[in-house]
């Protein structure tokens, strides 16, 4: 579980945060919703200790963030955070391997290369993988990123909108592979905290819904519970419809 | 072994041997064990320059792709950064303060210098927004070019222009034993580089993902920064900087083997050493027997490789692997 306990945190004097309270489920898919601005992304970092704690505590599984050394960190968390200006010109078969490196820390043994390859294959990186980074497509750089971040093999996996680019073929694919490394049923299930902005891939898919409006928690629970055109028309500020299809909710927001 | 590794040494050994050969002075190497004179020859003079040049090639191209890695850009380098002036800037100044100073000690003043340049220089940068990455070389050239100004404003003051260009041209001709030796030292710094170089390729990929992969960012950093100047200083003291190398050959070297510094690192230090004795080399046969310095003649074929660069379309990843 992460325990998220009176969080505040300002960015250049700008308060985004304030006071954030929530418990995270282990298991299963925990989606951040909200609208722009909301703080989700800057929570997400501040969970993955890309951002100094300011106020406030996140403990990971009995560990504190802002305590534990960042090398054993590396090993229960990862995160695959929003990719600005790459500049690198790595393999896709490289890049995914730096996902191992919290592992080997520069010598990579078989097991490595065995997480590197399911990575690789989960993604639908086989033909990419020899490929350079700066050449292919954002959506493809996407999933090359992604696939590093699950080939580090740690228990929680946060995305910051890994939906961004991928087409609907790529994205229901990467949501369904998510989904079913996430099963409580699994030996060894992850937890995976993503930040989604197309609210019907965390209508069906999530577990766990966490709303975020003006750096505060204003709803979490199960989708059933959440994404209801009360919820949903006052966290966005506008009304929307909530229709359900085979069981779950399919919210009309572009209508 | 990889081919690149295999013609890279290659390439070396033989434009190694092409200018232990080739000098003012006659030499022949099969009198070396008759006559004493060749021998000394050899060890004084042929053998300290031809591995003055593959040293300062190797480290100075290290430098760059180090310095590429850091700032997240391709079209950097010490001497397009505020580096090289900063470095130049101090070793004046120790000159003017403590002309009877060690020239280990004027290096490292010289080091430290150049390490506050470049520091300078990550400041600037910061500002600028990340989806126009041509401003960084931009605001680099006119940040160099401040304190290159100032530099010169100073030496014209104190009457020391022509140590200015000194350090400003590498030239290898007055090269002898006993007067190059620090450049070794360059030579470790960039195998130190070689020790850390996935710690670096990380680098590359931007400070989320290194945090991310619970590496010491700034740590790493600092390694870097300390790496480039200490490269940066040493050069400027012995033969005078080389413009181009650390912008030119990563960039060669990138578009064939990509980033990964694991891989492609030796192959950027040989290629360095190689194009700096090669433009040496050229520089004493060009006007025989007079010379011209290798830093003129790598600045004139560097600047036409960088237009190719440029102005060329990158390779195909794929058909290289």
């Amino acid at each position: 579980m992460i325990e998220i306990r009176n969080v505040s945190h300002r960015i250049n004097g700008t308060p985004i945060l304030h006071d954030v309270t929530c418990d995270i489920p282990r298991s299963g898919i925990t989606a951040l919703i909200g609208p722009n601005g909301a703080g989700k992304s800057t929570l997400l970092n501040l969970v993955a200790r890309l951002l100094p704690l300011e106020q406030g505590a996140i403990v990971v599984d009995g560990e504190d963030v802002s305590r534990t050394p960042s090398r054993d960190l590396a090993l229960r968390l990862a995160i695959v955070a929003q990719q600005v200006g790459i500049a690198s010109r790595l393999r896709v078969q490289d890049l995914v391997g730096f996902g191992r490196w919290p592992h080997h820390r520069g010598r990579p043994g078989p097991q490595d290369a065995a997480a590197v390859a399911e990575a690789i294959s989960d993604f639908g990186l086989e033909d990419l993988r020899h490929r350079f980074l700066d050449e292919l497509s954002g959506g493809q750089q996407q999933r090359a990123f992604v696939a590093m971040g699950f080939a580090q093999g740690t228990d929680w996996l946060l995305l910051d909108e890994p939906l961004n680019n991928l087409d609907m073929f790529h994205a229901r694919a990467l949501m369904a592979r998510v989904h079913a490394q996430t099963r409580p049923s699994l030996d060894r299930p992850r937890s995976v905290v993503m930040v989604v902005h197309e609210i019907n891939y965390a209508a069906g898919w999530a577990d766990h819904i966490v709303a975020l409006k003006d750096g505060q928690v204003s709803a979490s629970g199960s989708p059933k519970d959440i994404l209801t055109p009360a919820t949903l028309s006052a966290l966005f500020g506008m009304e929307i419809r909530v229709e359900q299809v085979e069981g779950r909710p399919l919210i009309m927001h572009h209508l | 072994m990889r081919p690149s590794y295999f013609l890279t040494i290659v390439t070396l050994t033989v434009l190694a041997l092409v200018s232990v050969l080739i000098g003012a002075a006659p030499f022949d190497l099969r009198d070396i064990a008759s006559d004493p004179e060749a021998l000394r020859l050899l060890l004084v003079s042929r053998l300290p320059r031809t591995f003055a040049a593959l040293l300062t090639g190797a480290a100075m191209a290290v430098a760059g792709v180090i310095m590429q890695l850091l700032v997240r850009n391709r079209f950097v380098e010490p001497g397009t950064t505020g580096t090289t002036e900063a470095a130049m800037l101090g070793l004046l100044l120790v000159t003017l303060a403590a002309p009877a100073m060690p020239i280990v000690g004027k290096m490292l003043v010289a080091a430290l210098t150049a390490l506050l340049g470049m520091g300078g220089f990550l400041v600037l940068i910061k500002r600028l927004p990340p989806e126009q990455p041509l401003l960084v070389p931009l605001v680099g050239l006119i940040y160099s070019g401040i304190i290159g100004a100032g530099t010169t404003f100073v030496a014209y003051q104190a009457d020391l222009m022509q140590y200015l260009g000194v350090w400003m041209s590498g030239e290898f001709s007055g090269i002898l034993a006993g007067r190059y030796e620090l450049l070794w030292l360059a030579g470790a710094m960039a195998v130190v580089a070689y020790v850390a170089a996935d710690q670096f390729t990380i680098v590359g990929l931007g400070r989320s993902t290194s945090v991310g992969l619970g590496l010491n960012y700034g740590q790493v950093m600092a390694l870097g920064l300390v790496t480039v100047s200490m490269v940066t200083a040493l050069v400027v003291v012995t033969v005078g900087m080389v413009p181009f190398v650390g912008l030119v050959v990563p960039n060669i070297v990138a578009r064939i083997m990509g980033d990964n510094l694991r891989a492609s690192l030796p192959v950027v230090a040989g290629m360095g050493a190689g194009m700096v004795l090669a433009s040496d080399i050229l520089g004493r046969v060009v006007r025989y027997p007079y010379e011209i310095p290798a830093g003129t003649i790598f600045g004139a074929v560097g600047a036409a490789i960088f237009l190719w660069l440029l102005l060329g379309k990158p390779a195909n990843g794929a058909r290289n692997a």
